[in-house]
């Protein structure tokens, strides 16, 4: 276990290093800030100081070095837009979207096992094909477009929900509507399917043949088992998350990680971008451990 | 497989004039899941419009008409292309709708395609041949995996231009691991089989073993991701082009349409919600037949269509 753990982080260092250097260099090609941050009048010295201050007149390859130099001190660089350390910008905005991912997973998580493990024990009932074609539904939904038919049902139609923002609670219930659609219609189907092979395997027959009562077989033999596929789907849903948060944050004005990263792109903050990929990168680093150490609970065969 | 041959054995019985052919069997087992039915005929349909919409309709939904702007759908009275509206500068949503189909079909295809070619061709690679090679691939596809695949997309189409060949390019590259993963693991596990180890006793050429023996074995498999994966790939054009990265305008598809039809969204939801509709029903079709295809192209499963088949017809 600790030397795969050595090893995972050996290799999700280079992964992100190669990351690092190929947006680094792509994102000097999008063209010059000064051009972006300065008024069109100003003069080529105005232009010429800009340049000079934030160290954009060196050769890339220079800037790079120093960029990495930098960074092993644990310094992001600053954010040309907010003048501000980097690192502070996308801290902020990655704590928005932390919570939008916690509170959705546990959300679909919870749903998804109880809704599955139902639907397996009535395979082919009417529960069974709601739930089937459901979650077919579910994953097959474009979330941007779920979203927009969300806010015209209950914010242009009843005025029930607001459409952007964080104030209140009442702002958080659709994009979390939103982001829970998909990844659930997925788990569900990888619940069902494995608690159907459970409830079929010889230590649940074996179980019952010895007398064992309903709730322990349940909850013991066949759900503990179940659980293994299940937590792996969990946790690439999870990293998935962040493909449907830039989408979801863009639409209700939500000011997470994944707007953050479009607004820098557009207005060239090649600092904030960085931050926010390696902040991100760590983060599902972080979260893939979490899931092989819920597996090793669950499957002592792991424990080694 | 003794299941398979028996069956043929009937069928070819019941009509000794011709044996069964290869389509009409497909027919038959397609036939048998009801559900899978519907979803090829309807792919069919979309294939269709895909190819030959732009051909008929391209004039009719790039043509302007400022008195139906906005129309409200089911009308007729503008004819028979405006039954689901029309959009803000009075185009017939449907003939768009179907003109657009291709760019969003073209979009999904060449990024599968491309990624399944380049990503089993590097999974036979790194499968069959010593494990330094096979081990730099891999990590290659630990680069991609390690990052959600339409963030990374969406930080690459940024800083490139927003083009057709850049979208197929980068939904390619960040699909590939899926295809490299899958191909070679299973030809880790179909190179220890018999027939295999039979061939290269024989002598057989590593060209011969990995094409004629090993991959025919996974190509099943590799469709049945393919398939899945396309309904993946054309979400994730939409959604970028949704974001205003993916096509430009005048090019359309069905995310860009969806995206139009935002700002109209208090006075004309039919802008939106048709484009969003044919993304759906195609990506269901397309989930649908997935999961036939799981059955279908698997040896050991395929009786259950086949007895299906006979049953109902």
């Amino acid at each position: 276990m600790k030397t795969m753990l050595g090893k995972r982080a050996v290799s999700s260092l280079i992964s992100l290093f190669v990351l690092i250097v190929m947006v680094f260099f792509l994102s000097r090609l999008t063209g010059d800030p000064a051009a972006l941050y300065l008024p069109v009048d100003a003069s080529e010295e105005m232009r010429q100081n800009f340049r000079e201050i934030h160290g954009l007149n060196d050769p890339v390859i220079v800037q790079f070095g120093r960029y990495i130099g930098d960074l092993v001190q644990l310094d992001f660089g600053e954010s040309l837009r907010k003048a501000r350390p980097a690192i502070d910008v996308v801290l902020e905005a990655f704590v928005w979207t932390l919570w939008l991912a916690l509170i959705t997973m546990a959300l679909v998580s919870v749903a998804a096992i109880v809704v599955g493990s139902i639907a397996a024990f009535n395979v082919g009932r009417p529960f069974d094909r709601v739930a089937s074609v459901l979650s077919l539904i579910g994953a097959s939904a474009p979330d941007f477009w779920i979203a927009i038919v969300g806010i015209v049902v209950f914010s242009v139609s009843y005025g029930l929900l607001p459409t952007s923002g964080t104030g209140t609670v009442w702002h958080w219930i659709l994009p979390i509507a939103v982001l829970f659609i998909r990844p659930f219609g997925l788990i569900l189907q990888i619940v069902r399917g494995s608690m159907i092979n459970a409830l079929g395997s010889p230590y649940v027959k074996t179980a019952r043949a010895k007398g064992v009562k309903n709730r322990p077989v349940i909850f013991v033999h066949t759900l503990r088992n179940a659980m293994l596929p299940v937590i792996t789907v969990i946790g690439d849903q999870a990293a998935a998350l962040l493909n449907g948060a830039v989408v979801v944050e863009t639409i209700f004005g939500f000011p997470g990680v994944g707007k953050l990263m479009i607004d820098s792109i557009l207005q060239r903050d090649f600092n904030v971008i960085l931050a926010a990929i390696m902040v991100t990168a760590i983060a599902i680093f972080l979260m893939n451990i979490l899931i092989d150490i819920a597996y090793a609970l669950l499957d002592p065969r792991i424990r080694t | 497989m003794t299941m398979t041959d028996t069956s043929d054995t009937v069928r070819a019985e019941e009509d000794p004039a011709k044996p069964v052919s290869g389509l009409r069997r497909v027919i038959a087992m397609l036939w048998a899941d009801k559900l899978a039915f519907v979803a090829a005929l309807f792919l069919l349909v979309i294939v269709l419009c895909a190819v030959f919409g732009p051909m008929f309709l391209q004039d009719m939904a790039a043509k302007t008409n400022l008195r139906a702007r906005n129309a409200p759908p089911f009308e007729l009275e503008r004819g028979f292309f405006f039954i689901l509206g029309g959009d803000a500068l009075g185009r017939p949503l449907l003939a768009r709708i179907i003109v657009a189909a291709q760019n969003t079909m073209m979009v999904a295809a060449g990024a599968v395609v491309a990624s399944m070619i380049i990503g089993s061709a590097l999974g036979l690679i790194a499968g069959y041949t010593g494990r330094w090679v096979g081990e730099a691939i891999m990590r290659l596809a630990d680069v991609i995996m390690s990052f959600p695949s339409l963030l990374l997309a969406v930080i690459v189409l940024y800083m490139l231009s927003p083009s057709i060949a850049n979208l197929v390019l980068v939904l390619a590259i960040t699909r590939i691991p899926i295809y490299l993963r899958t191909t070679r693991a299973e030809v880790l596990e179909v190179r220890q089989r018999m027939f295999v180890q039979a061939a290269i006793v024989m002598g057989a050429s590593n060209f011969r073993i990995v094409f004629k023996h090993i991959l025919p074995v996974i190509l099943p498999t590799l469709l049945t991701i393919a398939t899945l994966d396309f309904a993946f790939v054309m979400l994730a054009e939409s959604s970028l082009s949704f974001l205003g990265i993916g096509i430009q305008p005048p090019e359309i598809t069905w995310g860009l349409m969806v995206s139009q039809g935002r700002q109209y969204l208090t006075s004309a939801w039919w802008l939106a919600f048709w484009p969003g509709l044919a993304i759906i029903l195609t990506t269901m079709s397309l989930n649908l037949l997935s999961s036939w295809m799981r059955i279908a192209l698997n040896p050991t499963q395929r009786w259950r269509l086949e007895i299906g088949a006979k049953k109902n017809g």
